[in-house]
């Protein structure tokens, strides 16, 4: 319960809960009404006015402006689909796309391998192991994404620690180029959503029935073999949500690209920061964003068709 | 008997946490430095940039500025969600699953998105009156709880789905009216669940930066904004400092908290 308070992603679980329930709870509402109680239009009335605040408020303060961000991306600098054939036609976002998912990529598989390892060990260690890799999930998980890039910013640049000790080691006579590239911004995003990926892994491994690892091993299976053949094709399902839910945080992150790149690593995000307020271009920098709107709303139906159970049969 | 991890598993996961503390660990070093760009402090080390947290008046506005936008943020997200999921929990809307997904959209959309959206809706704003709109500490927190109620109504969601529908539909049955079950039988029960909700919505507002950056320039600068002029325009070791502070202030709330809670049945 208390990772599902924790991480936004694993919310969905809790709202699916809530739906799960509702087909039992109906029908006990329906035995109540049948003797006597009703539903009177007074508590409809409450509800629905409970309701209107924050879906009037959102349709007014997010909904519309995106509808005039969707237009912007038709109308400026001239209407037409301008923007978004120079999206496709020029060599320049061509190719800032093209690393976007190549850094949405090896980030996904990055961040699935280190959570799966540290989930493993938080749902089956011992006492002790458990409260530690708590620790280092969660200490980051809560910890500003202006840090932790600074932080790694520390490690990495030119007079950061790794250089440093590897001058004074006498291993290296002029600083390696660790920052302000690919690989910087690589790992910098990789430690932002390995606790994201961590939370539905280990929802899913705590879902895989004991016993039947049990009989694995009572059958003479070795460890390996048995987390191979047996528990991995369980955790299947939790693996697909959090490569999904990762590759897409990726798809739309700016912040911590925008400090590790250095202006030389580009993602598709950053790109529209830049569009906006370097060389203003809103026409472009609006059609990028209702490009990642749609990349994001077909990952997210994905997600929803392919994890739904790992991700709705958590842990209880 | 579960069978515990073993040796490579155990080597492999301490390996991934290395990982995840290292750039934290990192930023103690540097916040030492005598010098006034990101090094090493060689040989002898120095406060300089924690007086500067404390004589910059830059570091201390942009604190109380934070702090009164997550409050304000925080206040409003919580009671627009409070309200929201109350509805969805009494009248179980026949398309609770659809309206649930929509005021969860700031949170699934790509916060780029948010932020060209909110920029958008502030510019538009600032024409009506320029107190309010881009720029503004109301701004900001209007932006900000588009941000945070997402994550307020999951947590009060969850709160109620934990809520045994028999208690509401006693009362219901005694004849209490809907006011009266939703202040004196729901919300003496989720209390907890609002709380940390509102807790949840302070700390999104209080660190968010991916908005806060499209939607402010001179006037509305949030710490989180300060220090990204710190990391970003230029590289600046007073970020170090302040980055300690609020690494060691988390590192305390969180063990405090880990060692006050009870252990969970594995």
């Amino acid at each position: 319960m208390r990772s599902r308070r924790l991480t936004a992603v694993s919310s969905f679980a809790s709202v699916g809960a809530t739906e799960g329930d509702a087909g039992r709870i109906a029908s006990i509402e329906r035995t109540a009404r049948g003797q006597g109680g009703r539903r009177s239009d007074n508590a409809l009335l409450t509800g629905v006015c409970l309701m209107a605040p924050l879906l009037l408020f959102l349709a007014f303060v997010y909904v519309v402006p995106f509808l005039g961000v969707a237009a912007w991306s038709v109308t400026l600098p001239k209407p037409g689909l301008g923007q978004y054939e120079r999206l496709v036609a020029d060599p320049l976002f061509f190719s800032v796309f093209v690393r976007t998912f190549r850094v949405c990529l090896v980030v996904t598989a990055l961040s699935v391998a280190a959570a799966y390892a540290i989930a493993y060990v938080w749902v089956r260690g011992t006492r002790l192991q458990r409260r530690l890799v708590e620790f280092c999930i969660l200490i980051p998980f809560w910890i500003s994404i202006l840090t932790r890039a600074f932080g790694w910013l520390a490690l990495l640049s030119n007079r950061g620690l790794v250089n440093t000790w590897l001058e004074a080691a006498g291993l290296i006579t002029a600083p390696l180029p660790l920052a302000y590239n690919e690989f910087s911004v690589i790992l910098g995003i990789t430690h932002v959503l390995t606790p994201f990926a961590v939370f539905p892994l280990a929802s899913s491994m705590r879902a895989v029935d004991e016993r039947v690892l049990l009989a694995a091993r009572g059958l003479g299976a070795s460890r390996l073999r048995i987390f191979w053949r047996v528990f991995m094709p369980m955790t299947a399902s939790g693996v697909v949500g959090a490569a999904l839910i990762v590759f897409v945080f990726t798809l739309g992150f700016f912040v911590t690209p925008a400090i590790l790149g250095g202006g030389r690593s580009i993602m598709a995000a950053e790109l529209v920061w830049l569009r906006m307020f370097q060389s203003p271009d809103w026409g472009l920098g609006a059609a990028i964003s209702v490009v990642l709107v749609a990349l994001v709303g077909a990952l997210m139906a994905a997600l929803f068709r392919l994890a739904r159970p790992a991700l709705m049969g958590g842990s209880r | 008997m579960i069978q515990r991890p073993g040796p490579v598993a155990l080597v492999l996961a301490g390996l991934v946490c290395a990982f995840m503390l290292a750039p934290l660990l990192a930023v103690v070093p540097i916040s030492f430095t005598p010098a006034r760009f990101l090094t090493m402090p060689n040989g002898h080390l120095s406060l300089i940039h924690y007086r500067e947290l404390i004589d910059d008046p830059d570091w201390g506005r942009s604190i109380l500025l934070s702090l009164r936008i997550g409050g304000v943020a925080s206040a409003i997200a919580t009671a627009l969600a409070l309200a929201f999921s109350l509805g969805v929990w009494m009248i179980q809307p026949r398309f609770a699953a659809l309206m649930v997904g929509f005021v969860l959209l700031p949170m699934i959309a790509p916060p780029i998105v948010s932020a060209m959206t909110l920029y958008f809706f502030l510019t538009s704003l600032s024409e009506v009156s320029s107190a309010i709109g881009y720029d503004t500490w109301f701004g900001v927190a209007i932006a900000h709880v588009v941000m945070i109620t997402p994550f307020a109504v999951v947590m009060i969601l969850v709160a109620l789905s934990q809520l045994d529908r028999r208690i509401d539909l006693a009362a219901r049955g005694l004849g209490a009216s809907a006011l009266q079950r939703v202040f004196r039988v729901i919300l003496p029960n989720i209390r907890f669940g609002v709380m940390m909700a509102a807790l949840m919505a302070f700390f999104l507002s209080w660190e968010e930066i991916g908005v806060t950056l499209f939607i402010t320039s001179v006037n509305a600068i949030t710490l989180p904004r300060l220090m990204w002029m710190g990391v970003h325009d230029n590289i600046d070791p007073a970020v170090a400092a302040i980055s300690v502070v609020l690494i060691v202030i988390t590192t305390l709330a969180l063990s405090g908290r880990m060692l006050l809670q009870r252990e969970e049945p594995a």
